[in-house]
């Protein structure tokens, strides 16, 4: 049951989406995002789709993964448009009216491209860590977030926390599968019964689970003591990211089209 | 020629107020190239005295030295970590990154050794302990005898001349613990370096040059394998077992077999044994 939990789901490739820089991939799916908010008219939206679904395709991602990927916010994207659809007023004739709700042709608009946006922000942020994997996106946002070491933010700190956690998932999901095992064997009601009794039935696993990976934290701390560990300060690192001119020329493609998308906010009319 | 490890009369409580030593004037010297074993109860301070030799716990009386630095010399701290490597019980609580290389490379990446230099240490460690081939996967997709390695290969990559394992099979299945085993003797054989095995496994022991016994926090017993335990009852009396094959011996010595004394291995034993019907 819990091998189903996928974090930050990574699809191995040897495309140009996967070899590109991570630090370049966060930057242009930052300005991505900037852009879709930004152009936030028909052809630019379209515009944006149609990069993106492009890349997925060099990616050599399955398109079905873009539906697997919005799956989860579907409800959330629902109830915005339903909001929109009522509760924009717009100018002129309603279409129609029922009831206590009455629909302007500007709400039907209104949703539909917000439905739209958020769908292709999240396929875009998707198609990030399809290609890239965690502990390399870790990674490149330690070196992204280098400067602000000097503002004393714990940069190094927190990136070996994120990568010591993403080593620990499997490991405490497998810890999690045995101790409700072992509690089922003692006549523990994980699988049935109220929401109520369910929960409490829980609390017999997390509080060992808690306890061990408190026990696990302790042991890894010597353990890295064991081995030099003394923060960041003079750290080296096994692989250097290098930007090669590959990345370059990948990244000024990418920004121009981004650009180009965005300069149709000035001659297409949008929403606001 | 200095001594690997020569630790003094120390003594060690985990509580400062309590009167209950942990461990209780231990004296240990370790010859550089040497197989040590420390054997001992559960509780008896061998955990304890492990973790006194790479700096980790500090003597509250007596001193450690590593390759005649004192261990509570702070300033050759990481010198002193990077002489004595550490590998611990469990295996998945001490490996750090996600990726087998990038995990042996750990040690290098804090010490700040260049990233080629890394590149070349690693793979060179990684080949030592048999788990090159693994280089790019998961831990968790690991065996505990494969994880057991990759810490080992962690360790091997700051060229140690020491390997502390403290208890390193006592999670492993037979075949994990063997792999492991296999490539200590390695190391120790073909590659010169001293290790110091905190083990239950009598047959572990047997290996070893010289084991020593443990109880109460200090040393009780110290000889080669053959030496202790032919001293089956001593041994006992430390709750301890001797090896099966010893055992073995003991059990026909007194039926009345005469068979010799000092045998620690199966093989010892079989020979022995073969013997005594050709007569």
């Amino acid at each position: 049951m819990l091998k189903d939990i996928t974090i930050g789901q990574h699809f191995p490739g040897n495309s140009l989406v996967h070899l590109m820089d991570p630090r370049l991939k966060i930057i242009i799916t930052i300005c991505y995002i900037v852009v879709l908010f930004m152009a936030a008219n028909p052809l630019g939206i379209a515009l944006s789709i149609l990069l993106l679904l492009s890349l997925y395709l060099v990616a050599k991602i399955p398109l079905k993964m873009i539906g697997k990927s919005l799956k989860p916010i579907l409800p959330i994207i629902l109830f915005t448009c339903v909001l929109n659809l009522f509760f924009v007023v717009g100018e002129g004739e309603p279409l129609f009216q029922f009831w206590i709700f009455t629909v302007y042709a500007k709400g039907v608009q209104y949703a539909v491209l917000m439905a739209v946006r958020v769908l292709a922000l999240i396929a875009g942020t998707s198609l990030l860590t399809y290609t890239t994997s965690p502990i390399i996106l870790t990674d490149a946002i330690e070196r992204l977030l280098a400067p602000f070491a000097k503002l004393h933010l714990p940069v190094h700190e927190l990136a070996m926390m994120m990568s010591i956690a993403l080593r620990f998932i499997p490991t405490l999901i497998e810890e999690t599968d045995k101790i409700m095992n072992a509690q089922k064997a003692r006549g523990a009601m994980l699988d049935n019964g109220s929401l109520k009794q369910r929960v409490m039935a829980l609390v017999p696993v997390l509080i060992p689970l808690f306890i061990s990976a408190f026990r696990r934290a302790d042991e890894l701390a010597m353990a890295m003591e064991c081995r030099c560990y003394h923060g960041g300060e003079g750290r080296t690192r096994l692989k250097v990211l290098r930007m090669t001119r590959r990345d370059l020329v990948c990244g000024l493609v990418s920004l121009a089209v981004l650009g180009v998308i965005l300069s149709t906010r000035f001659f297409v009319p949008g929403l606001q | 020629m200095s001594k690997m490890i020569d630790a003094d009369r120390i003594r060690f409580r985990y509580d400062p107020d309590s009167p209950a030593w942990a461990v209780d004037g231990a004296s240990l010297q370790v010859e550089k190239g040497e197989f040590v074993a420390v054997l001992g109860a559960n509780g008896c301070g061998k955990s304890t005295l492990a973790k006194h030799l790479n700096a980790i716990l500090l003597p509250e009386e007596g001193t450690v030295l590593v390759e005649e630095m004192d261990t509570r010399d702070e300033e050759k701290l990481f010198q002193i970590r990077q002489t004595v490597g550490m590998v611990f019980q469990n295996p998945d609580n001490q490996i750090v990154a996600t990726v087998v290389e990038e995990d042996v490379a750990f040690a290098l990446e804090n010490l700040g050794v260049p990233s080629g230099e890394i590149r070349q240490r690693i793979d060179e460690a990684m080949k030592m302990t048999g788990i090159y081939q693994h280089r790019s996967k998961a831990p968790h997709k690991l065996s505990g005898g494969q994880k057991q390695r990759v810490a080992i290969a962690g360790d091997i990559a700051m060229r140690p001349d020491c390997l502390v394992l403290d208890e390193a099979t006592a999670m492993l299945d037979p075949r994990g613990r063997e792999a492991v085993m296999s490539t200590i003797r390695t190391l120790n054989h073909d590659y010169g370096i001293t290790v110091v095995a905190i083990t239950h496994y009598m047959e572990e022991a047997a290996q070893a040059d010289r084991v020593v016994v443990m109880s109460g926090g200090k040393v009780v017993l110290e000889g080669t394998p053959a030496q202790v335990f032919s001293q089956a009852e001593l041994v006992r009396k430390y709750h301890l077992d001797v090896p099966q094959a010893t055992e073995l011996r003991d059990e026909l010595v007194k039926l009345g077999y005469p068979l010799p004394q000092g045998i620690i291995s199966i093989e010892e034993c079989a020979q022995a044994i073969y013997k005594l019907f050709q007569e």
